[in-house]
């Protein structure tokens, strides 16, 4: 009974979604972590540190560089057979390459488990985290994406083996063209302990920008945004938060001018503290959050700068 | 190049979803169903690419009751030119079922490319379009929010993914799943609602399209569902002083 993960990585760093992912692989028993990229040995290296991480498969390809669904999911296939579970978080490199690995072992996917009761039973969401739909697969082998805000990190005390492998990348479909990602110092909005989301209240991109970055920067807070905000222009779409963008659960979610749609409280409900500024006292938002502000956001979100 | 769009029919989204106390479900009966939202843009696509000449044909596909011939008539009011039913009953159709029996449609429509939405707002499961790319073993673009066909072999797909966009160019036929911002979807006219009645939808049976009931049977066995734990809600604060203060002290998070 042993699980393979699939490390979420940039070729450069790991991220903060594998050791969460691990956390959940672990209570299914034994844990390979696989590494595939490409120039990837600080990775397998960092990876190798994390506590229940029996073995590092590293797999280094140029056709990997990017890891796109198609070599990615050939890579993991070619490994299949050794495993009972096959894991990786459900961050949109996760989300596009698991349900082909499932699809090519017949398997019926389980998509974003929040707990793992047992070897073959987890609970997911549904309707927006507005139902818990427990389930058991009848499957051979379990194929599982994690919503890792569930998940608590696993540590890095571990000296886990480095095992390089072949890839097996098989027929070139698709290729990368270009990235654009966004740069900022400011800490990842999956794993930051404060975020602070601005809503259509704003008004503009200007607005957002003017009002809500000097607090973030105050607070050493991430940035996110409610779906009107970004549809609106007001945002980027990787800064939305909510059931299709992404699921968070810092120390302290700041909602400011958000009227709470239940997509977008789908994304940070499992926050610990949540604070929720809004001029509309009627905003069903302030439903859920522990300390409400009826408040105008241009004048409050500066004096609340000021005020750290 | 034939388009192909899939479009299931689900709980409308502003319906505010009630959890049975039982623990055997979601209450659907009397509550109002759409199209998937993330369908019908995929719809809307398909219809632009046909408006701007890089389409021929608009077939949309629907898996699911007798009653997703609703969903269908709404895709062909928009614009798509023809509808598949695939008539499963009142039976859970899993979307590594769904991506079955699409791939035997696809193979009998040969579509140039296929655009699903990349999740449904029921099960929340984001899976069938990846699992029918690989099924067919068809290149992929998930979470589009820009599709350019280049020409007949290939296009060229804009992604919203964790950290940005990322831009790949796919072989053609492919599958491409697409995101909120990929379009805005129009509104139906009456009177191509109307014209919409006209249109011819297909309905193969399974025996039609090569499969049997166990090759759709579930996989996953729901053993309950139940509502969320809820929170409660807090307090009032007067100002951000109070607000500053209660973080500090109170919650400990400042």
């Amino acid at each position: 009974m042993t699980t393979l993960l699939i490390a979420d990585h940039d070729n450069t760093r790991l991220s903060s979604h594998t050791a969460k992912a691990l956390t959940a692989s672990s209570k299914l028993g034994e844990v390979h972590l696989l590494v595939a990229g490409h120039n990837i040995s600080a990775v397998a290296n960092e990876a190798a540190q994390l506590t229940g991480v029996s073995k590092v498969l590293l797999v280094d390809h140029p056709e990997l560089n990017h890891q796109l669904a198609e070599s990615m999911a050939s890579t993991i296939l070619a490994l299949a057979k050794d495993y009972s579970a096959i894991v990786a978080a459900a961050t949109t490199t996760g989300k596009s390459i698991l349900p082909r690995v499932a699809a090519q072992l017949d398997v019926m996917q389980l998509s974003e488990i929040i707990e793992v009761v047992s070897e073959d039973t987890f609970k997911r969401p549904i309707y927006a985290g507005n139902a818990i739909q427990t389930v058991r697969s009848r499957d051979a082998v379990k194929v599982i994406t994690v919503r890792t805000a569930s998940f608590d990190s696993a540590a890095m005390t571990g000296s886990a083996p480095i095992e390089p492998i072949d890839a097996v990348t098989g027929e070139k479909r698709s290729a990368h063209l270009a990235d654009q990602l966004s740069t900022s110092d400011r800490p990842e909005l999956a794993s930051a302990k404060i975020v602070i989301s601005g809503g259509r209240a704003l008004g503009s991109a200007e607005k957002f920008n003017e009002v809500i970055l000097p607090v973030a920067d105050k607070l050493g807070a991430a940035v996110g945004a409610s779906r009107a905000a970004v549809d609106s222009g007001y945002a980027p779409n990787d800064w939305q938060v909510g059931q299709t963008g992404k699921v968070v659960s810092p120390e302290l979610y700041i909602a400011c001018g958000i009227s709470g749609a239940i997509q977008h409280l789908a994304g940070m409900k499992d926050s610990k503290v949540i604070v929720a500024i809004n001029s509309d006292e009627e905003a069903p938002i302030f439903q859920l959050a522990d300390y409400q502000l009826v408040a105008d956001l241009f004048e409050a979100l500066p004096e609340l700068e000021r005020s750290l | 190049m034939k388009v192909l769009a899939a479009v299931k029919r689900v709980v409308d989204y502003n319906v505010k979803v009630r959890v049975k106390s039982d623990g055997s479900g979601v209450e659907l009966n009397n509550v109002k169903m759409s199209i998937n939202p993330f369908d019908e843009i995929a719809v809307e696509e398909a219809i632009r690419l046909k408006e701007a000449g890089n389409a021929s044909e608009v077939v949309v596909v629907s898996i699911g009751s007798s009653k997703s011939e609703e969903t269908l008539r709404s895709a062909l009011a928009m614009g798509a030119d023809r509808g598949v039913l695939v008539d499963t009953g009142d039976t859970n159709i899993e979307p590594l079922a769904v991506a079955k029996l699409l791939k035997k449609v696809v193979e009998q429509e040969d579509p140039g490319l296929v655009i699903l939405g990349k999740q449904a707002i029921d099960d929340d499961c984001n899976q069938t379009g990846q699992m029918l790319a690989a099924l067919l073993g068809w290149a992929q673009g998930t979470f589009a929010s820009d599709v350019e066909v280049v020409n007949a072999t290939s296009a060229k797909v804009t992604r919203e993914v964790d950290g940005g966009l990322q831009k790949v160019l796919l072989k053609l036929p492919a599958v491409v799943t697409s995101d909120l911002r990929l379009n805005e979807p129009r509104y139906a006219s009456l009177p191509n609602i109307m014209k919409a009645k006209k249109k011819p939808v297909a309905k193969p049976t399974l025996a039609d399209l090569g499969l049997s009931e166990a090759d759709i049977a579930p996989r996953l066995e729901v053993i309950e569902t139940r509502a969320p734990e809820t929170r409660s809600a807090g307090i009032k604060v007067a100002s951000v002083t109070e607000l500053v203060e209660k973080l500090k002290h109170e919650a400990g998070v400042l």
